[in-house]
């Protein structure tokens, strides 16, 4: 007889046969009906409705059933809170039991019975249990705090269990100490300015003490609680970093990672002249390798730590080459590693090696893996000059062996190390030309194209090649259409007499046929800049390139430091911030090197190798947003490393000046921006550029040309110029009554597309107030604070003070009630406050929702007429063209105007930041001050928000 | 932490579902069962993230173990439980497979109730578990003697770290493991927790307890060997047995044209593993011909020794242990101290990389005869003392895809073209050292238009040899016993040394 027939009951009224068995008299019986049970319940079926008679069995002596019966509670509980009730008095029994395990069975089962009311009644048995005699009820009971602070977090503070909880770090057991760091770690993860783990020398020093003799598992609890000290000085550093080295030859692999984490962090603190210093670094070399002969899974996990540490201090792994060269029986996700680490320890010395074993790979099977290690052959080119050559003539040999997708690989790549060593390896051309029919990838089509078009004067058909690829011009993707256009005019400057025909083929299809904004844009461009002037033509498109960069992927060196500070979890794997994989307050925190000299270095920028003939400024890396969360998160408000938006340099003055203006004046400039969109063409980027603003801001009259142009070019680097749209005046978003006596008054504006939230904080207490920042709630349109808030002086009594928090809308979602509603909460010195306001959703429209007039019909004959909401506007004055000029400032764009028996109707749309596009229909008849407004769109929940907005911006 | 963790069948079918935490649903069951083990293309990585939630999977037989987070939880510590989970699960009925699942279900459920508290991993030495853990393994229906039952079980260790080294070692691999002696294992051990008298049991649970929580949780310090009873006369209550096993990887590359041989890489991993029986609380000194501590050591004593010891003295470049050693000592001495857990474990592993034996070279030789024909000789030469016996030689030789018959001819063993793995497989029983086989073989081919050359395989060798290739001795094991009044000499001591290849290539 074994257990697996209980899998097998499928009878008809086996619930009933089942409640009989569980009552019979007999243990036997009694215990054999439970396992039944248990086993219906892992298959998926309901035996909810067994509660009272499984309960019942819980009275017994016997554990084996005990256990059984309590198996059954913590799945069922939840679901029957109230039956759940008349387990309790066993519970707290039980708790009393001199049998130790008794005592931890029960607490430990009662934390995990999630049901809000029994929680009360653990309370006491808890408080008993986490000061018990024997260590096992005790490190137990240190669990059972975490779990019910994840029910009742309220609770667990009002019972004082963090306190004893505290306590626990200097239990004798250490066991106990594991157990209570883990627990404590979980809930400051949920507080995150709580200062729960009052990290001091002196609990440094017991945690090192425990660290020596706990089980594998606590050592793992506390090296990673360990990882967030920061040390007071490198004295301390070494001397921590000398108790955590044995840890290095643990069996476990997790031990030895964690303890890998806790030295690469406290390396940073150590003066790098330290002889210490360089014995750590040879220490960390073997154990690193030594985890490559793990399971395959912990080798994955392993190697893509590897590749940070790599990344941070590549000085530790650089003679061991030979380990991450792959086995013929790997797995492929070890393989695929390993080919990036080899890439990064790649250099001179061993450069030899790496190339003779990348040929290799490049004959194997797997199809990825080919095409990286091909990849991998280009990429050691680029870093490794000496190199070059041999990479070059290697991959020629593998374009020879005309395997589809190896050529294709070996044509981008060889793309790139003609971007950085120009004029050196042109002779290979002609047998790339051979390959071209073979390319039906873009990228590998885009790359070859751009090849031809770059090299144009030493490929006498380059006119040919290009033009076959242009008859099948609408079917390409963006990629090769904007390369083959670039590659065109390279062609065309180069040799103008043959080419002409072939350069207004080209720029018509790209200007006239085209939906592609992008493409249309650089059209454009290049028709004006020929048409003008072509020598200008010549200096830009054919301009020096700028070589790239050797090493092409990098991590952004802030997100590396911090994914450093994770080393062994999950986002070391990912390579993600845990805010990026993690919902909700946990795990969000952001962590950071400390002492670390690296982070003023400059910001290497990121070339991805695109071969667009325009000149493209070196984009500055933008910190993803987990940073900046993150960042805010610490509340640590020392600038960003990296180059955020500049921070805005609004006052109170301006903001006058502007509402001012932009009541007064909307009827002047309406009239102007009409024709000027009209004549660009639809150009919404120079829409952007001249729509309203000119009238505002007399100043951009001058240059009304070349600031568009530097716009679609890029360089200008945000030309910042307001709009005339309507903003909000400032309301009290946070009285001073509930905020301990900082009064937040605010309001948003956009301007020049970019949306800021403007505050006037001021300090109504008695003390200084110090340390701002601010953070926002998940919200329905993603916005979030694009950079820390700029306060950087302390804020007297009594004083104001004027700031401007850009936002972005890169942030993370939540369908919030109203839609526009927005929870904000603001930190200082003295406490963190919350409020919650509500922005004006024109704030999300951008500056390119004008759309095109077919388009536009189209699109609402698509979206259903259920869609369709209608308002009305009450007590307006305005006639329809003023009110298209009122609407336009805050982007919502009138398409087309019908007069139908003295009715005005104007077909407008606006589109959002997260490219949902609303159409509105508004109905003005002359002399009625009531309007009538239909509006369209495929997320109706947004329309009653876009009403809102639209009475507000024509009746202010 | 860990959020829950599921079992499941070749199928997807769930055999076992645990959550610990409320934001895992019953959903994510669903969720990896679709996204994983029935995707369509295999699943490239053992992480995978569907919808925010995290799964980490390892595969044992036909058997899917997942555990699922939605946090940043040590990612590497989930892997080691996922293992320690198998191990376990593993020491208590045998192989993981769907049928032993299926039996023990109520076992598995009481052993994650027990080791993952919350998520986190708590005590999970099998030694110790036992101790508390009410159910009883239940084995396959069809070992039917106890003692028929042992020997399988022993078979399956085997077995079982065969294939771990080749799942882990890819590379060429040479591993050794010592055949150690069977002694009748004393009958699992009485569970205390169902003693009828409370007064009496709870002084031992108590105990018991406390054991879970010490430092010395792997061992229960009332541990006594039943065989004290049978010994007692001469108080050779103790037998000790000492198991090694060592893993050599090389890779010898060898271009055909000027038959130069050149080592790519060799690496040994090698373990050792130990099985002891002794009562009480002994500490244990283990010493190895470890280069550091014999130049140490040869710096204080006389030069002459230090000669002497010098010569064999190998360089361990790296080592990892068993929980039971004393790191810090380790780190300080690097001596290796600890009170041992009862019954098999591992003690350490160690890898070298300088002065590999290599026992064997394969000097292959490929000529290709037109397009349809090849000719392959490949020779074996064994590299070791003569009086020494390599065993379990077995040689596999990769074909083309297009191969439509294969002619062998081979001097010693047995070898035959098997077509399913395209390969000749070539074995030999035994082989003395300083001995050289070969094979030569005519395969035909079939034409084919395909382009892409055939990728040629290495040719990969397994054996086993009864010496430690990497050089590693062991010089002693002192056992201290302070209470029981037992010496080191009353302790009986073996020591075996064996090489077994994982994965030995030679690329031709």
């Amino acid at each position: 007889m074994t257990d697996s027939k209980y899998f097998t009951t499928t009878k008809k009224g086996e619930i009933f046969e089942l409640k009989a068995e569980l009552n019979s008299d007999k243990k036997e019986k009694k215990k054999e009906a439970v396992k039944k049970v248990i086993a219906s319940m892992t298959v998926g079926k309901d035996v909810s409705a067994l509660f009272p008679d499984v309960v019942n069995c819980m009275q017994t002596d016997n554990l084996e059933l005990k256990k059984l019966v309590y198996l059954y509670l913590m799945n069922y509980a939840k679901s029957q809170p109230d039956m759940a009730i008349m387990a309790v008095n066993t519970f707290v029994k039980d708790c009393e039991d001199p049998n130790p395990l008794i005592r931890a069975l029960a607490v430990r089962t009662m934390g995990c019975i999630r049901v809000d009311k029994i929680t009360e009644y653990l309370c006491e048995p808890l408080r008993k249990c986490l000061k018990d005699e024997d260590p096992y009820v005790r490190k137990t009971a240190a669990v059972c705090v975490a779990k019910l602070h994840d029910i009742n977090a309220q609770l667990v503070e009002d019972q004082g269990f963090l306190d004893t909880l505290k306590d626990l770090i200097s239990d004798s057991n250490p066991m106990v100490v594991a157990n209570a760091v883990a627990a404590l770690s979980e809930i400051a993860e949920s507080h995150p300015n709580s200062n729960l783990l009052d990290l001091n020398p002196q609990t440094i020093n017991k945690l090192l003490t425990a660290l020596n003799e706990c089980t594998e598992w606590g050592q793992i609890f506390i090296l990673d609680c360990l990882a967030n000290y920061t040390p007071r000085d490198d004295r301390e550093s070494q001397s921590i970093c000398e108790r955590v080295t044995p840890r290095l030859s643990h069996a476990n692999s997790a031990v030895v990672l964690s303890a890998v984490k806790v030295l690469m962090k406290f390396m940073e603190m150590l003066p790098k002249d330290l002889d210490y210093y360089g014995t750590l670094l040879k220490k960390l070399a073997p154990p690193l390798v030594t985890l490559l002969s793990a399971e395959p899974e912990l080798q994955y996990v392993a190697l893509r730590n590897i590749n940070l540490i790599v990344q941070r201090r590549p000085e530790i792994l650089k003679h061991e080459m030979k380990v991450f060269f792959v086995k013929y029986n790997d797995p492929i996700y070890v393989k695929l590693e390993k080919l990036d680490i080899m890439i990064r320890l790649a250099s001179q010395a061993n450069i030899a090696q790496v190339l003779a074993e990348l040929k290799e790979y490049a004959t194997e099977v797997d199809v990825d893996f080919v095409r990286k290690a091909v990849r991998a052959i280009g990429r050691c080119a680029i870093k490794v000059e000496q190199s070059a050559e041999r990479c070059v003539s290697t991959l020629l040999d593998l374009i020879q062996t005309k395997v589809n997708y190896v050529v294709q690989e070996a044509i981008v790549v060889i793309k790139d190390i003609f971007r950085k060593y120009p004029n050196k390896y042109e002779s290979v051309i002609a047998t790339l030309c051979e390959n071209l029919d073979s390319l039906d990838e873009p990228e590998a089509r885009a790359a070859m194209i751009w090849i031809v078009g770059e090299y144009a004067e030493r490929i006498d058909n380059a006119d040919e090649l290009l033009e076959s690829f242009l008859e099948g011009f609408h079917d390409e993707s963006t990629q090769v259409q904007l390369q083959l256009l670039t590659a065109i005019v390279k062609l065309f400057l180069k040799k103008p007499t043959e080419t002409q025909e072939l350069v207004q083929q080209v720029l018509s299809l790209a200007t006239q046929d085209s939906d592609n904004p992008d493409l249309r844009d650089r059209g454009y461009i290049y028709w004006r800049l020929l048409s003008t002037d072509p020598v200008a033509a010549k200096e830009v498109v054919l301009a020096e390139k700028p070589l790239i960069s050797e090493e092409t992927d990098l991590i952004e060196p802030t997100l590396l430091e911090e994914l450093i500070c994770h080393i062994g979890t999950l986002a070391s794997v990912y390579h993600k911030p845990p805010s990026a994989f993690v919902e909700g307050s946990r795990g969000v925190q952001h962590k950071r090197l400390t002492g670390s000299a690296g982070s003023g270095e400059s910001v290497e920028s990121p070339d991805n190798g695109s071969a667009a003939g325009v000149t493209e400024p070196p984009p500055a890396v933008i910190p993803s947003q987990g940073d900046l969360l993150g960042d805010l998160l610490n509340l640590d408000l020392t600038p960003p490393t990296t180059t955020g938006p500049p921070p805005p340099t609004s006052s109170g003055m301006q903001m006058g000046a502007m509402d001012l203006l932009g009541g007064g004046l909307d009827s002047l400039i309406g009239d102007e921006s009409e024709p000027l969109g009209g004549d660009l063409g639809g150009n919404s980027a120079m829409g952007t550029g001249f729509g309203a603003p000119p009238a505002v801001m007399p100043a951009s009259f001058n240059a009304p040309a070349s600031g568009g142009l530097d716009d679609l070019f890029d360089l200008g680097g945000g030309v910042g110029m307001p709009m005339g749209a309507f903003n909000p005046p400032k309301t009290v978003w946070l009285p001073a009554m509930k905020a301990k006596g900082l009064e937040i008054l605010g309001t948003f504006v956009r301007r020049g597309g970019v949306i800021q939230m403007e505050m006037n904080l001021t300090n109504k207490a008695m003390s200084v107030m110090t340390d701002f920042a601010i953070q926002f709630n998940r919200n329905s349109f993603g916005l979030a604070p694009a950079g820390p808030l700029q306060i950087l002086t302390p804020l007297s009594p009594n004083q104001s003070i004027e700031a401007a928090l850009p936002l972005s809308t890169v942030g993370p979602v939540m369908k919030m009630e109203p839609l526009n509603n927005l929870q904000v909460a603001v930190k200082n010195n003295i406490d963190v406050f919350y409020f919650s306001c509500q922005y004006p959703i024109s704030m999300l429209f951008v500056e390119d929702g004008k759309m095109e007039r077919q388009v536009f019909l189209a699109t609402w004959k698509d979206i259903p007429n259920e869609n369709e909401a209608q308002f009305q506007i009450k007590d307006c004055h305005l006639n329809s063209d003023a009110a298209s000029n009122k609407l336009q400032s805050s982007n919502i764009f009138t398409i087309a105007k019908r007069t139908v028996e003295g009715q005005d109707m104007l077909y407008q749309s606006m589109k959002l930041t997260n490219g949902i596009w609303v159409l509105a229909e508004l109905r003005v008849q002359t002399g009625n001050p009531n309007y009538t407004i239909s509006l369209k769109c495929r997320a109706p929940e947004v329309s009653q928000c876009v009403f809102q907005n639209y009475e507000t911006v024509l009746k202010n | 932490m860990i959020g829950g963790l599921f079992i499941y069948n070749h199928k997807g079918e769930v055999l076992i579902s645990r959550v610990y935490r409320d934001d895992i649903g019953r959903n994510a069951v669903d969720a990896f069962r679709v996204n994983v083990i029935h995707a369509r293309q295999q699943v490239r990585s053992p992480v995978t993230n569907i919808a925010r939630t995290s799964f980490f999977h390892v595969k044992r037989s036909n058997i899917w173990l997942a555990a699922v987070t939605k946090q940043n939880v040590n990612a590497t510590m989930v892997f080691e439980f996922l293992y320690k989970m198998c191990d376990v699960m593993a020491a208590y009925f045998g192989k993981i497979s769907e049928e032993n699942v299926k039996n023990n279900f109520v076992l598995i459920y009481e052993l994650l109730d027990e080791i993952l508290d919350f998520g986190y991993p708590q005590n999970s030495e099998t030694g110790a578990l036992k101790t508390f853990i009410t159910q009883q393994g239940i084995k396959s229906q069809h070992h039917v003697s106890p003692t028929h039952a042992h020997t399988r079980t022993h078979t399956h260790t085997h077995t079982h770290t065969h294939t771990h080294t080749h799942t882990h070692t890819h590379t060429h691999t040479l591993c050794v493991i010592t055949d150690v002696l069977h002694r009748p294992k004393r009958s699992r051990l009485r569970s205390p927790l169902r003693s009828p008298g409370r007064s009496a049991g709870d002084e031992k649970e108590s105990s018991i307890a406390a054991t879970s929580c010490s430092w010395t949780c792997w061992r229960a310090s009332t541990c006594s060997c039943p065989r004290k009873q049978r010994w007692s006369h001469n108080k050779l209550d103790q037998i000790h047995k000492h198991e090694q096993q060592l893993a050599a990887n090389l890779h010898p590359q060898i271009s055909p044209p000027h038959l130069q041989c050149q080592v790519l890489s060799a690496h040994v991993s090698g373990r050792v593993a130990m099985k002891s029986y002794l009562s009480g609380m002994p500490e244990c000194k283990f010493g190895m011909n470890d280069k550091i501590v014999i130049d140490k050591q040869g710096k204080t004593g006389s030069s002459e020794d230090a000669a002497k010891s010098g010569k064999q003295s190998i360089a361990i470049d790296d080592c990892t242990f068993h929980q039971c050693v004393r790191l810090s000592k380790f780190d300080a001495e690097r001596s290796i101290s600890f009170i041992p857990p009862d019954g098999d474990y591992e003690l350490m592993r160690y890898r070298t990389t300088k002065d590999i034996i290599l026992p064997f070279r394969v000097i292959p030789l490929v000529r290709e005869v037109g397009r349809t024909k090849l000719e392959v000789k490949v020779v074996i030469k064994s590299n070791f003392k003569s009086s020494l016996l390599a065993q379990k030689i077995e040689v596999r030789i990769p074909t083309p895809l297009n191969t439509s018959g294969v002619q062998v001819i081979c001097m010693k063993g047995k070898a035959k073209y098997k077509a399913s793995e395209n390969a000749i497989v070539w074995k030999v029983k035994r082989m003395a050292g300083m001995k050289e086989s070969q094979i030569s073989a005519e395969i035909e081919l079939l034409p084919t238009n395909d382009k892409k050359k055939w990728a040629r395989p290495p040719i990969s060798m397994n054996f086993e040899v009864p010496f430690a290739p990497s050089g590693l001795k062991v010089r002693y094991l002192k056992v201290f016993e302070p209470k029981l009044n037992y010496s080191d000499h009353d302790v009986i001591k073996w020591v075996r040394y064996i090489g077994r290849s994982g994965i030995y290539e030679t690329r031709c």
